[in-house]
């Protein structure tokens, strides 16, 4: 797993990410008063799985299921000049979202981007209530005045460091891995 | 703009290679392998599901000018890669010969290059000569796309026809298509040659002898002059359009009657189709002519599904194309 040149250092296993799942559900549960009205939104890749096991937790805690969509953002990104990106999932929200309690989640908030670009995408189709976000890991780094409301892990990184988070739906296994560029011997 | 407008009529498919072989233009169907093919298709999916949302415009261009040139008259094309490019939030400008200073004999270069000055950053070219898409590639510095030329290709229409099919079935692998009619004439058939054999289906041609282009032989298609025999066959029956004003200058059928007794697509052939079995026309369609009247309104005709799917498709050809600009 390990490129070369780089250390990967474990941050959450299967058990613990299946903890912060399960708490992120609590939370969205007590903040919004249970799940009327909600729509769960996950951002491709990882965030639609992650999105389905929160939605899944709220259905045990609540016995609603909540609705669930997914965005992709690869028309509502700011990267002038890259090469363009092919979505690779659809983006498509199954209910009207205005009067909804949108939740948007994802694996990873670092810089902001992707999120401010999800919320464009969103507005296309409707007016929510209210959005709120969920991630996996806050890693820090912002560019932008974006924050989340439900946190799995507060990670301090370094800006060259990677987060990879890896899900059994995707991946095959559940893990949280920090790759640092190799600066001596760190990890072993 | 003479030196390159003449004798261009009857080039076969893959003779401007040479020229076409510029990777930041779509200027021919042979300029996308079945990665790209397969990447434009994925978009085109996305697209069909943005233009059904309530607001159904994505800002993946905002900022990005197109210029539609438009040297030969045309409404599906023209109105479609507009239409596409304000789906994606780029600003469109649309000239047309007349409308411009090409009326006044300006050249075609200095034309583009004027449009160039003025931060255009990407073109689509239509031109009824053979090969001024290419040449426009050479002398701007932003992409071009090839709205269609003479009779060398239309590779657009060929990927809203493979798009429209797809739609369908899924997949193209092991179809039979006959192309019937005017193949000589037609960009359309030689950039849906191209495309559908890069999908995998296999592809004959049905016309009379003198509506055959010449190098027909090179083509990966089988040529038959029995369109009742080729019917029962075919998975798509793809029927080019007869340009009747070439017809005036030259001949090449006895009258446009006799024609469409020999190979208009009737409601009599249509009865020979198997019930899987549908049809596409290009447009726009002389009904009477190569389709009958009644035929191009059955349940088997895809030809109104061809032009709702030409924004989609062209929304993907300018996105995979232009949004890379810096």
């Amino acid at each position: 797993m390990k490129a070369q040149g780089e250390a990967a250092a474990c941050v959450l296993d299967s058990d613990d990410m299946r903890r912060a799942v399960s708490r992120i559900a609590h939370e969205v549960v007590e903040r919004n008063r249970g799940a009327e009205g909600l729509v769960l939104v996950g951002i491709h890749t990882r965030g639609v799985p992650l999105s389905a096991r929160i939605a899944e937790e709220i259905a045990k805690i609540e016995g609603v299921r909540p609705s669930q969509g997914s965005v992709d953002t690869a028309f509502y990104r700011d990267d002038v000049g890259l090469p363009p990106r092919v979505p690779t999932g659809p983006t498509s929200v199954p209910v009207p979202l205005s009067g909804a309690h949108v939740i948007l989640v994802d694996d990873v908030l670092f810089t902001g981007r992707s999120v401010r670009a999800a919320l464009t995408a969103v507005w296309d189709f409707g007016r929510p209530l209210s959005v709120q976000l969920a991630v996996l890991v806050d890693r820090g780094h912002r560019e932008l005045p974006i924050q989340a409301d439900y946190v799995g892990r507060d990670l301090a990184t370094e800006r060259n460091e990677t987060v990879k988070v890896r899900v059994t739906e995707i991946d095959g296994f559940d893990r949280v891995d920090v790759l640092s560029p190799h600066r001596g011997v760190l990890f072993e | 703009m003479s030196d390159y407008s003449a004798s261009s009529d009857h080039v076969p498919a893959g003779a401007m290679q040479e020229i076409s072989n510029h990777p930041r233009s779509l200027l021919a169907m042979g300029d996308l392998d079945v990665h790209r093919l397969g990447e434009i298709l994925t978009l085109t999916q996305e697209f069909r599901s943005v233009l059904r949302r309530p607001i159904p415009k994505v800002p993946a261009l905002r900022g990005k000018t197109i210029a539609n040139c438009f040297f030969e008259d045309s409404t599906r094309t023209r109105c479609s890669f507009e239409l596409a490019a304000k789906r994606l939030s780029a600003d469109v400008i649309t000239l047309t010969e007349k409308g411009s200073s090409l009326s006044k004999s300006e050249s075609l270069r200095d034309t583009v290059r004027t449009l160039e000055c003025m931060g255009v950053d990407g073109f689509v070219v239509r031109h009824h000569a053979s090969g001024v898409p290419a040449r426009i590639a050479a002398w701007v510095d932003h992409p071009v796309i090839n709205g269609g030329d003479g009779a060398h290709e239309h590779p657009t229409q060929a990927l809203v026809d493979l798009a429209t099919l797809i739609e369908k079935w899924g997949s193209l692998a092991g179809a039979r298509v006959l192309i019937v009619g005017d193949v000589a004439h037609s960009r359309v058939a030689r950039s849906n040659v191209t495309a559908f054999t890069l999908a995998g289906a296999s592809v004959s041609v049905c016309a009379p002898p003198t509506l055959l282009p010449p190098g027909i032989e090179g083509w990966p298609v089988t040529v038959s002059e029995d369109l009742d025999a080729e019917i029962p066959e075919a998975d798509v029956v793809y029927l080019l359009r007869m340009q009747q004003e070439r017809i005036v200058d030259d001949p090449v059928v006895p009258s446009l009657c006799e024609y469409a007794r020999g190979f208009g697509f009737t409601e009599e052939r249509a009865r020979y189709l198997h019930s899987e079995a549908v049809v596409m026309h290009p447009g726009p369609m002389n009904r009477g002519v190569e389709i009958a009247a009644s035929v191009a309104d059955l349940p088997i005709s895809l030809v109104e599904k061809q032009v709702s799917n030409g924004v989609a498709v062209r929304m993907a050809v300018l996105y995979l194309f232009f949004a890379g600009i810096p």
